[in-house]
């Protein structure tokens, strides 16, 4: 099993690698919502820096929607999908693949891209590894409960804005303790609190979606 | 293995069939009704017009008779779109997508109806017509999650396709459930905590709390009427070609 979630692995990242531009797009996409916030709200640090946290967290969340459609639609669309659901291994590993990939070309990209975006927006260089971890710990939180939503309305019309409004409620405690993780380490209070609780939703979240999403795939 | 013979019991699956339910419901129908019909009358007569008003609040605390079965019952109806739900992916019952599909629109009502009655007695109470407190946002967020369902289901036509997929999302949804529940006493913020439970005395006066048990009650059975009711819709809606529905009496007219 473990080698059939290696060849799809492989196999997706090897297809995006050819088209790099659906990588680059939700990255351009997160740098851009960063960015409309000094425009749009204000450019001083007084204000930006307090918020900061949020803005990361809203702009990754709404990066990694983005990108989230594309999870099973291209294998389905060419009638892969249903070759490799009927392959003899169970599909949760086949979710937990695409997971892994879809994790690798979004959530990755935004950590490493998060200490660029909070100096942008002055948040204090102290809480910026407080930031990394909590989006190391969320964003595969984030891809896994995507991976239901983009279950769901595969091969449905207009799938990408269902998408949205299916996924983002779920979302929502990520968020929440994310910013806050990072609101704490901020002022210098302890942020275990807020990481475990992030780390207890990744592991609630490992447990329970691989099954949901194999069950909507199988619809 | 003793589990293989575990059954549930015979009317279980009788449910499933649409035939049974059908009648089974049209036979339970003017109970609730009249049930319905008695405890709200009741209740809101006595909460409204003659329990003595809140030394604090005035007559404002009287919305409360609207508001908390409004809320309980968007947290409750959700439940039951849940296990409806699980019930129909389990057991592969078209009667149970159904059951689901009704609780939508009507979890939905009573969630819109709690969030607008509370931000109606917050603004005189508490200053301001909405505070982002745990129990208010993620009351919102399952008001957002009933959308999310209900836009599912709309988006496929395939009936049972979209009772399976919405019966997914609703169990998943379900995880938010507890923690509105529990969100007044685990972040304790400005939402007061529950009126009711089931291990302590209420903190209201009776003529205070009877009342508001009797709205509650009769919102539940209002509730049940309710989905009887679209539920034998839906079933006249996907079971007009069979012969057991031409030949029942509610077509014939007998």
């Amino acid at each position: 099993m473990m080698a059939f979630v290696m060849a799809i692995v492989k196999r997706d990242l090897l297809l995006i690698l050819r088209q790099p531009a659906d990588i680059l797009n939700p990255l351009v996409f997160f740098i851009l919502v960063v960015a409309l916030f000094p425009l749009g709200v204000s450019p001083e640090a007084s204000i930006l820096a307090p918020t900061a946290a949020g803005i990361v967290w809203v702009a990754a969340m709404l990066a990694t929607l983005l990108s989230l459609e594309l999870m099973f639609k291209l294998d389905h669309e060419d009638g892969s999908l249903e070759q490799l659901l009927l392959a003899p291994y169970p599909g949760w590993s086949l979710v937990l693949a695409k997971v892994l990939v879809h994790w690798l070309i979004s959530g990755l990209p935004l950590v490493l891209l998060s200490p660029l975006i909070a100096s942008m927006l002055f948040l204090p260089l102290h809480a910026l590894p407080t930031l990394m971890l909590s989006l190391l710990i969320g964003t595969p939180t984030l891809s896994l409960f995507g991976a239901i939503g983009a279950a769901l309305v595969t091969g449905v019309r207009g799938g990408g804005m269902l998408l949205t409004i299916l996924i983002l409620p779920l979302y929502v405690p990520v968020i929440i303790f994310g910013a806050a993780s990072v609101a704490a380490a901020v002022q210098g209070m302890p942020i275990d609190g807020y990481i475990a609780i992030l780390g207890a939703m990744l592991v609630f979240a490992l447990m329970i979606t691989p099954w949901a999403s194999s069950a909507a795939l199988k619809l | 293995m003793s589990a293989i013979n575990w059954r549930m019991p015979r009317w279980f699956y009788q449910m499933g069939s649409p035939k049974w339910f059908y009648e089974w419901a049209g036979r339970l129908q003017p109970w609730f009704a009249g049930s319905a019909f008695i405890l709200l009358l009741w209740g809101m007569i006595w909460g409204l017009a003659f329990a003595p008003a809140d030394y604090q609040q005035g007559n404002s605390f009287r919305i409360m008779y609207v508001h908390v079965p409004a809320a309980i019952l968007s947290q409750s109806v959700f439940m039951a779109m849940a296990v409806a739900g699980a019930i129909g992916l389990i057991w592969k019952m078209k009667v149970a997508f159904m059951v689901a599909r009704s609780c939508v629109a009507i979890g939905a009502s009573f969630t819109a109806i709690a969030l607008l009655t509370g931000a109606i007695w917050g603004k005189p109470t508490w200053g301001a017509f909405w505070v982002w407190d745990a129990r208010l946002t993620s009351t919102l967020v399952l008001l957002f999650l009933y959308a999310g369902v209900m836009a599912l289901n709309q988006a496929i036509s395939e009936r049972q396709t979209a009772g399976k997929a919405s019966a997914i999302l609703a169990i998943v949804g379900s995880i938010n459930i507890p923690v509105i529940k529990y969100s007044v006493e685990w972040w304790n913020t400005l939402h007061q905590s529950s009126s009711f439970s089931f291990t302590e005395k209420p903190s209201m006066p009776a003529e205070m709390y009877l009342p508001l048990l009797l709205t509650v009650l009769g919102c539940y059975c209002f509730f049940s009427l309710l989905v009887l009711m679209r539920t034998r819709t839906q079933i006249l809606q996907t079971q007009s070609q069979t012969s057991w529905l031409a030949a029942h009496r509610d077509i014939r007219g007998e």
